[in-house]
């Protein structure tokens, strides 16, 4: 079910002071974030912001396009990793 | 022969129905033209007036997204998707379920036909 208009986009305080006192300073610099959750809003377009996908921030460039989706949507948590190679590790307890 | 949006003709079915073979056309928009065209929905398609297929191809045409243009419109979307990254659009990229369904079984239709996968030993 959609967010509630009212409330407007849900953004963590933390980012958006962060992303806002960037826009003041005219600046541009690699922001760490665990807020998956948090909506691409329109002050974020052009910057770099890395989204924590479990184990490691994925930078991502926030592009016009996005806005409206939430930071999770583009830092992917689970990677496949091909199936049926027998390496030797694998192999290796047999 | 009736010819709306394009190449579509239908022929012994009722209008309602006719209308619905037109990509973008489903029963509700179907009834919906068919009352401003003030054509009976229970006419079958061969049985229509010259007067009434030309009426119903100009409100089709002005007012309502078909065929080509909404296919492509779709496309559109689908390509945004594509391009930002996200998880939709790497599921389409992928040729894998979009809204989160099961891919451990089932999901053919997006997977299309079985290819089994064997385990390569090494040498």
């Amino acid at each position: 079910m959609a967010r509630s208009l009212k409330k407007g986009p849900y953004v963590h305080p933390s980012l958006l002071r962060k992303i806002e006192r960037l826009n003041a300073a005219n600046e541009k610099r690699i922001i760490k974030t665990w807020s998956r959750a948090s909506t691409v809003v329109p002050e974020m377009i052009g910057h770099t912001i890395a989204v924590h996908d479990g184990k490691r921030h994925i930078p991502i460039l926030i592009t016009e396009n996005m806005v409206g989706h939430r930071l999770g949507e583009f830092a992917p948590t689970r990677h496949f990793r091909t199936h049926g190679h027998h390496t030797e590790r694998s192999t290796a307890l047999r | 022969m009736a010819r709306i949006a394009g190449v579509d003709l239908p022929r012994d079915k009722k209008l309602e129905i006719a209308l619905t073979y037109i990509y973008g056309v489903g029963r509700t928009t179907s009834k919906q033209i068919l009352q401003q065209a003030g054509v009976n929905p229970d006419t079958r398609v061969r049985d229509m007036t010259e007067d009434e297929v030309s009426r119903l191809r100009e409100i089709i045409e002005r007012n309502y997204r078909v065929e080509g243009d909404l296919r492509r419109i779709v496309q559109g979307h689908i390509q945004r998707l594509i391009d930002i990254g996200c998880y939709r659009g790497i599921r389409h990229r992928r040729g894998l379920p979009v809204r989160g369904q099961r891919t451990r079984t089932n999901a053919r239709t997006r997977k299309g036909p079985r290819r089994t996968v064997g385990v390569r030993r090494k040498k």
